[in-house]
């Protein structure tokens, strides 16, 4: 037997700072986005169920942590991203994307206000490249300083809450924390930020927190009853389930915003002012539509299909999966891809061809699995 | 205990005439949560080599290679309902289809389980 579809490849490879916490959890690490991680500990499913029921902790320090500072900070980066920062106030984050000149997605990220600054938060992979497209398309004037000296923790599911303010203290209350804000906090004698978001569909936070206090913090969180730490594995099936894009898979250069559904990440006043690197595109597919679109698919029977799987209707191709799995909490399989549009009425029947074989699938709105998160 | 085992990490208990084939507990451990199998159908035909098998991981979906060749006589029903066997019982319960081989003589070309455990132990 052999594994032909290994999403997680072999790249060069550096290490974080939690590698040996990891190994010592007994976590079977892989080379993602070019460094060791682990891609689980017990098991995916027992994993990912875990993290719907109590609360998991990923180190997802791989991706790259930005602060932007410097005069003119709100309009030098309007006019890179398509976000409204008139309306992001301190203690706010927002999700946004980098879109190139011609509306192709570059990344997605999450940007908040700091007193002085912005901090963003990018993919691992992607980071190089992010960071040598802002510094070409933002002015002299603004400061980018990757903050390589951080790491970034995750703590996700329904008791994360409760596992994490036990530890915390600060200016406020974590109670203050709704879903996409942030704050200060005190956390295992460090200072880190935290903010209520995640990548799972549960309640969870993101914290930001000095590489050195990394492993003391994580020791702390996991030595709670509802902790337990998670692996890759069961990070890329969560957010299937909650039909959020993986970047590189549901998302590249070749996909646009609006394809993608991400109108929301085109804030209200920059879909009439446009002035946002790649606005032609999105706001022509904004007003007339986008040629395909990207959905959600149910599979019958248990066999599950994978990126790049032909979707047909008939004997008419239509679209490509860019994602693909067994819902550990739905029990069956379960995929996401880009369709012409005149297949994407939810509940529409089509094909997925795998291995020679045609696979029963429905059209299926998402979420897969309810977002569940504080608001 | 299976008598013969592949580089691939299938194993088959054999006498020569028929024989049942499954893949091995460090196999499984490797691919992880497995969630469908695909299996042959009774009476295909199988060339050493070939790959009549899938097994469906949460992370991916791998081949399982025919140890020799042969006609198919049986697949194990019980992975439909529950293909978590192969995790739980690989190398029993867990097993994916019986063949009557077409020649024996294949055999002498697979490893024994202490030849096989080295192997493993040198990966």
């Amino acid at each position: 037997m052999s594994e032909d579809d290994d999403q997680f490849e072999e790249l060069e490879i550096e290490v974080l700072p939690l590698d040996a916490w990891h190994r010592e959890r007994g976590g079977r690490m892989v080379e993602f986005a070019g460094y060791h991680m682990p891609v689980q500990y017990e098991g995916i499913i027992a994993e990912h169920l875990w993290t719907r029921g109590h609360a998991g902790l990923f180190d997802v320090s791989h991706m790259g942590q930005l602060e932007l500072s410097g005069e003119g900070l709100d309009a030098a980066v309007e006019a890179v991203l398509p976000i409204d920062l008139s309306t992001l106030k301190l203690g706010m984050q927002r999700y946004s994307l980098l879109l190139d000149e011609t509306g192709g997605v570059l990344d997605d990220l999450m940007v908040s206000r700091w007193p002085e600054s912005l901090y963003v938060v990018v993919n691992g992979a992607t980071k190089w490249d992010d960071l040598a497209h802002l510094r070409e398309h933002l002015p002299d004037a603004i400061t980018l300083n990757h903050l390589d000296d951080r790491a970034l923790l995750a703590l996700q599911g329904p008791d994360a809450f409760a596992a994490l303010e036990r530890h915390v203290s600060g200016e406020y209350p974590l109670s203050a924390l709704t879903f996409m804000r942030f704050g200060l906090f005190e956390l295992g004698g460090a200072s880190v930020t935290i903010s209520r978001s995640g990548y799972t569909g549960e309640d969870g936070f993101e914290i930001s927190l000095p590489a050195d206090a990394a492993t003391g913090i994580a020791d702390l969180l996991c030595g709670e009853p509802e902790v337990k730490p998670i692996g890759l594995g069961a990070r890329d099936s969560l957010r299937l389930e909650a039909g959020l894009p993986l970047y590189g898979h549901d998302l590249g250069p070749d996909t646009s915003a609006i394809e993608a559904g991400l109108n929301f990440a085109i804030n209200k006043r920059r879909r009439t002012e446009g002035g946002f690197l790649g606005a032609d595109r999105v706001l022509r597919e904004l007003a007339g539509g986008a040629p395909r679109k990207w959905v959600g698919l149910t599979l019958e029977g248990r066999q599950a299909a994978r990126e790049g799987a032909d979707v047909f209707a008939g004997d008419q191709k239509v679209g490509v999966l860019t994602s693909g799995g067994f819902s550990p909490s739905l029990e069956a399989p379960i995929a996401t891809a880009y369709v012409t549009t005149a297949h994407t009425a939810p509940g529409t029947a089509l094909e997925i061809e795998v291995r020679g074989k045609r696979l029963a699938a429905t059209v299926t709105p998402l979420p897969f699995v309810p977002h569940r998160y504080h608001r | 205990m299976p008598l013969y085992y592949t580089q691939d990490h299938e194993w088959i208990d054999s006498d020569g005439t028929t024989g049942t084939v499954g893949i091995t507990d460090y196999a499984q451990g490797q691919l992880g949560d497995i969630t469908f199998v695909e299996l042959p159908e009774a009476g295909s035909t199988l060339k050493k080599g070939d790959a009549p098998c899938v097994v469906d991981s949460v992370k991916a979906a791998s081949d399982v290679y025919a140890p020799v060749s042969g006609t198919v006589t049986e697949a194990n029903a019980a992975l439909e309902g529950e293909p978590e066997l192969v995790n739980t019982d690989p190398e029993q319960g867990g097993w994916l289809f019986r063949l009557t081989l077409a020649d024996a003589g294949e055999l002498e070309g697979l490893m024994d389980r202490a030849a096989y455990d080295e192997f493993v132990a040198g990966l």
